[in-house]
């Protein structure tokens, strides 16, 4: 991909995406915390969009940005006495240093590896053919997905009653 | 210069790195359920590089995985507020450092 | 159909911007056909939206009031005709007062955002053959996830505001949308599954294609779609997070002057913004029949979107406000079970027509009349299994106040 317009919106996206996650570190409110994380899942989806994957993008956005940010919000809400200074943990240092070594190590990886890229176009129209595979070759992941998604409502409601 | 294949695969492993450094670092539940998601972000983001760069191009196997982990994930989310939840309700916090009945 | 494809030609307003597009490719950069493209399309649209905005408006206001039996707005210009310019002047000079202890980078960003989702999704609305700015292939798919994401900065304003009822009506706000997300995404399912594509404008050619509306082919789903659109925007009777006699003015207690005129302008756009798609995905956008070779597309969309919002204005007339429970309770006990079901019967449908290879001229009327019946059917059923079904007292006739024995004043007893 070596025309401006991808160059360009590589990098907005990327710096929003990494940049908006580093505030979810840095904020010194939950709540502000958690409006960049739906800042990063945008970024994130704008990068699935320069990948040609218009399928996954969109759905990133209805379900990350959508659903699961309301529900981490109202998680928020409902517990009105916890602290919401997004404070850390004792095992802060341990824990930077844990992350920076990953970091290293898959940077360099991802350095040192030669990956055989072929220089193909983008897909044509992935939702088409995502659909045919999910009821085709992927046809059994795709009845047990169903399944735990049925297991995970009920258990949610069912932990959450007030009995 | 041009986009390559590991300047996503470099964007992906920075943003595992931070999801990581939350979710081990975080006192809130919420906070490290937050930081659980960056890293599901992350790993989508390289299989979808890896669907676009190295796949064939008629492959879609990448795309399916990253639809399957999404659903997962919002599954997982909702089951681990539900028990946050439940905690808050019965210790009026959801601060790990004062969830630690079962440490050492 | 056949377009001339000059520039002059009026009907398709495609045709000038693509030959402008041209020149500017051939005597520049690679890239300015592309950012030129996007800026026009993006100017234009807004320049509509907030054109709408102004008659709509002033449109709502006379037309509410000859509902309520009273005159609208006429005092400012010629039938209250200027009465929406002096909203604006009033909404842009008014002092936008911020409360002391908001939280001061949420509570500024949060009208600023609400009104961006109803822009987004006229990106991918066609007005003609050449008229769309992103002809996506996901495109009913990006509708629904714009749609969705209207929660968080209604959740924003809410919560930065740091008064309790502006809290209330922003939970009961969000409580609400996502509860009504699912009918409408499978009200728009049903559409798809009879075109076989999520192209906005692959579904209006596949409604030219075979000569119909996909009104007639799914009632039920237009009818969910359009309820579920209407709680997404927060008319009447749903408007319970901004009622006025409950909680004050729910998420935009604390905004004034232009802040709240954000809030009020996002609702309008959004309110075009599902007339829009209602009109591409059930009554054949641009296409009328043929009607398009000598009338403009665009016109006929526009006609098509006006006609939709008045059924809006109507409901807002003419309804009474709904509780909360009373909303929740419809949308997860009625509709979604009922979306279920069309989509059932949909891909039923398609499935016999396509596996025996009939032909559409036959089967499709078949199909209408089947999925009318199916739909009266289903929600007389289903109400009445609800224990929803006959009203317990029914007036018989109409009793004049003589009979009563009330006195008038001015009349004889």
């Amino acid at each position: 991909m070596e025309d401006v317009g991808s160059i360009v919106a590589f990098w907005m996206l990327s710096v929003i995406a990494v940049a908006a996650a580093l505030m979810v570190v840095a904020a010194r409110n939950l709540i502000h915390a958690v409006l960049f994380l739906i800042l990063s899942f945008i970024g994130v989806a704008g990068l699935y969009l320069t990948l040609s994957a218009d399928f996954v993008a969109v759905t990133q956005i209805l379900i990350y940005a959508g659903a699961i940010s309301v529900l981490i919000l109202f998680a928020i809400l409902l517990t009105p006495r916890a602290a919401r200074d997004n404070a850390e943990t004792f095992l802060q240092v341990p824990g930077l240093v844990v992350a920076a070594l990953v970091a290293v190590t898959m940077g360099a990886i991802v350095l040192v590896t030669d990956w055989n890229e072929a220089t193909r176009g983008a897909f044509p129209e992935t939702a088409e053919a995502i659909g045919e595979a999910l009821l085709d070759k992927y046809v059994l992941p795709f009845e047990i997905a169903s399944v735990v998604l049925l297991a995970a409502m009920v258990g949610a409601i069912v932990l959450v009653r007030e009995d | 210069m041009s986009v390559e294949l590991s300047h996503y695969l470099l964007v992906g492993a920075i943003l595992f790195s931070i999801g990581l450094y939350v979710a081990l670092a975080k006192r809130n539940a919420v906070g490290i359920l937050m930081g659980i998601e960056l890293m599901f972000n992350a790993v989508n983001l390289t299989l979808i590089a890896f669907a676009r760069f190295v796949s064939p191009p008629t492959d879609v196997s990448g795309h399916v995985f990253v639809v399957f982990v999404i659903t997962v994930a919002a599954a997982e989310a909702a089951l681990a507020l539900a028990l946050a939840m439940v905690v808050y309700r019965n210790r009026e916090t959801i601060d790990i450092d004062k969830i630690n009945l079962m440490r050492w | 159909m056949i377009f001339l494809a000059e520039w002059w030609d009026l009907r398709d307003l495609g045709n000038a911007v693509g030959a402008f597009l041209e020149w500017l490719g051939d005597h520049g950069p690679d890239w300015l056909p592309y950012t030129a493209s996007a800026v026009i399309g993006s100017i234009t649209l807004l320049v509509f939206l907030v054109v709408s905005l102004l008659m709509v408006a002033w449109a709502e206001r006379r037309l509410l009031g000859r509902i309520q039996a009273r005159l609208g707005p006429n005092r400012v210009g010629p039938w209250g005709l200027l009465q929406s310019v002096a909203d604006a002047i009033k909404m842009l000079t008014k002092e936008a007062i911020t409360s002391a202890n908001v939280d001061r980078w949420v509570f500024w960003l949060a009208p600023i955002l609400v009104a961006v989702p109803a822009l987004v999704v006229f990106a991918v609305l066609p007005f003609n053959e050449g008229m769309v700015l992103a002809d996506l292939n996901v495109g009913v798919l990006f509708v629904v996830a714009i749609g969705s994401v209207t929660a968080i900065p209604i959740f924003m304003a809410g919560w930065s505001s740091n008064n309790k009822f502006s809290l209330l009506g922003a939970m009961r706000e969000v409580a609400m949308l996502i509860s009504y997300e699912i009918p409408q995404v499978l009200a728009l399912l049903g559409v798809v599954i009879f075109t076989n594509t999520m192209r906005m404008s692959g579904i209006v050619g596949w409604q030219d294609d075979h000569n119909t509306w996909l009104i007639f082919l799914q009632p039920l789903a237009v009818l969910i779609y359009f309820i579920a659109g209407a709680v997404e925007i927060n008319r009447t009777p749903t408007d319970i997070a901004e009622a006025e006699s409950e909680i004050v003015a729910g998420y935009h207690t604390e905004y004034s002057g232009i802040k709240f005129g954000m809030f009020w302008v996002g609702e309008y756009f959004a309110g075009f913004a599902i007339a829009a798609i209602i009109a591409t995905l059930y009554l054949g956008g641009w296409t009328l029949w043929g009607l398009e070779e000598w009338v403009p597309g665009w016109i006929i969309f526009l006609a098509k979107l006006y006609a939709l919002f008045w059924f809006f204005i109507w409901m807002r007339g003419t309804l009474p406000r709904l509780r909360i429970d009373q909303l929740m309770g419809f949308a997860w006990k009625f509709l979604l079970p009922l979306a279920l079901i069309n989509i059932f019967f949909a891909g039923l449908e398609v499935l016999l027509w396509q596996e025996n290879e009939l032909a559409a001229e036959a089967v499709l009327p078949a199909f209408a009349i089947g999925n009318l019946v199916l739909a009266v059917g289903l929600i007389v059923a289903w109400a009445r299994f609800l224990g929803r079904g006959r009203p317990q007292w029914r007036p018989t006739r109409a009793r004049l106040v003589k009979e009563l024995g009330a006195v008038v004043y001015g009349q004889e007893a």
